[in-house]
């Protein structure tokens, strides 16, 4: 799940890491209201919005005084930001956050997240503040630093003082960066984060050292444990038939394609657009059922896929392990019964309770193709829509 | 033979009262699988499907000789279970729950340093040997006693591929789900490694998907220590950057993990990569029959 900057902030607040005083404002009036009680000489206006990429694409501006701030927030609410994350539909500005500007004397980066091949948790730390850290492990490798946090002790003042002489953090703030990648640590373990980044972290002419930039977003698995978390969730940010999929725990992903598919899965689900693609169609969707769907949740994942105005054809593919087969033809019986169905269905099934599976969409009178195998059914739903 | 199980281990349910859970405790007695003990805390002394249920896996490992463990415990509670079952000192845990937190499995895994217990998992199908012993949740008519392994981090796929085989008459030695997170106990090299060393297994289907990069630290390992063909599969071609595919390790992130650079990879260290998932077993066979092994795998 992720978050919006001024969440991120606020949520870094209460453990210690210093971040530019500042308040979320809704409309103009509120920014106009909230730069007023910052009375800074200098107001960065910015777009709340969950992708990178903003200032680039003129969501941050630098306002020297009230009019300003008003002029910039007229220009960026309502506006639709397209960066490299948001893909080329852009995403509507429906937050600001209005922030008291600082005297910048030096940009870094630093992040957490998770080593695979470690199987911990790591401190990044570089130089280069404001460069997307990809950008800097493709050209200058050497410059990025790691620390590996053993779970046990978590993250060590040593580890976090060598990574701040790494980076070059000047004498007299090295203590002010240890205590902000502490509290960074303890924010992202506390709050089961899959990454935290300051990008850019600043040292200030003061020898301040404080959060510009925050990108917080959180492992899905955890939030049953973080409700105040899970509080923040800003659904205007989702697309709507993922947040309907989210409700019943199913794995929905919207795509550009004509094929809606309904798969038990992941892998098969991956496969499943694989194959599509393979006989020359589209997905328009990615949908893994999971292992525990019951008939219920099969006909809402159903639904869901038909509520896609591009849908013309669905394929169901189904190897039932977990999953059990006559499970997925209740459910797609009910569906259909319910919200009727006048595009081509292709079903495959096979694995536990298969032959029961197959009876129950059999004797249900419905309009169904079968399919023998996933190639089978690919090619099918394919060739029917072309 | 076969790798990590066998007709001879003998295996406990966590979370045994479970509905999950005892459906496919049903199913892998069903199976022939040797189903000592069930453990649900506050549920001891009770049966399931025959079996006795224990408070504790210490106490069933004690009562039992139990020496596997196969966990259905929910997520929020999944942790616990493995480390109970990896104090409890056996030799192999099972995880086939999914939605574990992350933190929680970098904690096991921490804990796990030093210890004798393999983790298969968690978010996993489970191992089976063919005709000899089903630990998990695949179904069992698909799998037929052979030479060939399998190993993937995706369930379904794993069946897929199985199914494969056998519909064209040549049998498996084991089918071993490695779990679809990005924190687990057995990599793709444990299970190479365990395949290359048994005699019965002529050659090995590895399954991948998009996210991290253990496909191709296989590929390079299988390239300097394998002496057994290798034909791969990896899900994803389609997938978009960004996007978590169902698995929580299933993420194209800052241009790392794609499939093509998987397949790339693993084409270059002598693996054979099936073009779509249909065509996992013909390539196989078509490996097979290179190598001239065809007729040594046919089973049936």
């Amino acid at each position: 799940m992720n978050i919006h900057e001024y969440q991120a902030k606020e949520i870094l607040r209460n453990y210690g890491v210093v971040v530019p005083n500042g308040y979320v404002a809704y409309t103009v009036d509120e920014a106009v209201e909230a730069a007023k009680k910052l009375d800074s000489s200098v107001t960065v206006v910015k777009a709340q919005i969950h992708a990178g990429g903003r200032g680039k694409a003129g969501g941050v501006k630098v306002a020297k005084s009230i009019d300003e701030v008003r002029t910039y927030a007229e220009e960026i609410l309502g506006k639709v930001l397209v960066t490299p994350q948001t893909g080329p539909e852009g995403r509507e500005v429906k937050r600001l956050y209005i922030e008291e500007g600082c005297d910048i004397k030096k940009e870094y980066y630093v992040g957490i997240v998770l080593d695979r091949a470690t199987s911990r948790v790591v401190l990044m730390a570089s130089e280069e503040g404001g460069m997307e850290i990809e950008e800097v492990a493709a050209e200058t490798p050497e410059k990025i630093f790691k620390e590996v946090i053993d779970p046990v002790v978590g993250l060590m003042p040593y580890q976090a003082r060598r990574l701040a002489f790494n980076i070059n953090i000047p004498e007299e703030s090295i203590s002010k960066a240890v205590k902000f990648m502490m509290g960074l640590y303890n924010a992202y373990v506390d709050k089961d984060c899959s990454i935290a980044e300051i990008n850019p972290l600043v040292v200030t002419g003061e020898g301040d050292v404080l959060a510009l930039d925050a990108k917080m977003n959180f492992d899905d698995n955890a939030l049953f444990r973080q409700k105040d978390v899970l509080e923040l969730r800003d659904l205007a940010e989702e697309d709507e038939k993922e947040i309907e999929a989210s409700k019943y725990d199913l794995s929905y992903i919207a795509l550009d394609g004509n094929i809606g598919c309904m798969v038990n899965g992941a892998g098969l689900a991956m496969a499943t657009m694989d194959i599509i693609k393979h006989y020359g169609g589209e997905p328009a969707n990615f949908l893994d059922v999971g292992g525990g769907a019951t008939a219920d949740k099969v006909t809402e994942a159903f639904k869901i896929i038909l509520s896609d105005p591009n849908v013309k054809g669905i394929f169901v593919n189904i190897f039932g392990g977990i999953m059990k087969c006559d499970i997925i033809a209740e459910g797609v019986v009910q569906a259909t019964k319910e919200v009727g169905l006048e595009i081509p269905l292709v079903v495959r099934l096979e694995g536990t309770n298969v032959e029961l599976g197959k009876k129950i969409l059999n004797e249900s009178g419905l309009n169904i193709t079968s399919a023998d195998s996933m190639a089978d059914g690919a090619e099918k739903i394919v060739s029917m829509l072309n | 033979m076969s790798v990590f199980v066998n007709k001879d281990s003998k295996v406990i349910v966590q979370g045994i009262t479970g509905s999950t859970a005892r459906f496919h405790t049903k199913q892998m007695l069903e199976y022939g699988t040797k189903i000592v003990g069930g453990v649900t805390p506050k549920k001891g002394g009770t049966e399931v499907e025959g079996v006795p249920v224990f408070d504790t896996v210490q106490e069933a490992v004690e009562k039992t000789g139990a020496d596997v463990s196969v966990i259905y415990v929910p997520a929020p509670f999944a942790a616990d279970a493995i480390i109970e079952a990896v104090d409890a000192e056996l030799d192999l845990v099972i995880c086939i729950t999914e939605h574990i937190p992350i933190l929680d499995m970098v904690k096991v895994k921490r804990y796990m340093e030093g210890k004798k217990t393999r983790l298969i998992g968690p978010n996993c199908p489970g191992v089976i040997s063919a005709d000899e012993c089903k630990v998990g949740i695949m179904p069992g008519y698909i799998h037929k006693k052979g030479h060939i392994g399998v190993v993937s981090r995706s369930g379904t796929l794993t069946y897929e591929a199985v199914h494969q085989l056998t519909q064209a008459g040549y049998g498996q030695t084991s089918a071993v789900g490695i779990g679809g997170d990005p924190v687990n106990g057995t990599n793709f090299i444990d299970v190479l490694e365990a395949f290359n060393n048994d005699p019965e297994t002529e050659a090995v289907i590895m399954i991948g998907e998009i996210g991290g990069t253990a496909e191709e630290e296989a590929a390079r390992w299988v390239k300097e220590n394998m002496t057994k063909p290798v034909v791969g599969f990896i899900g994803g071609v389609t997938a978009p950057p960004g996007k978590r595919m169902g698995h929580a390790g299933a993420i194209i992130s800052g241009g790392q993990g794609t499939a093509q650079e998987k397949i790339r990879v693993m084409n270059e260290c002598g693996i054979t990569v099936a073009e779509t998932p249909a065509v996992i077993g013909e390539t196989m066979i078509k490996v097979l029959k290179e190598k001239g092994l065809a007729e040594k795998c046919k089973t049936h």
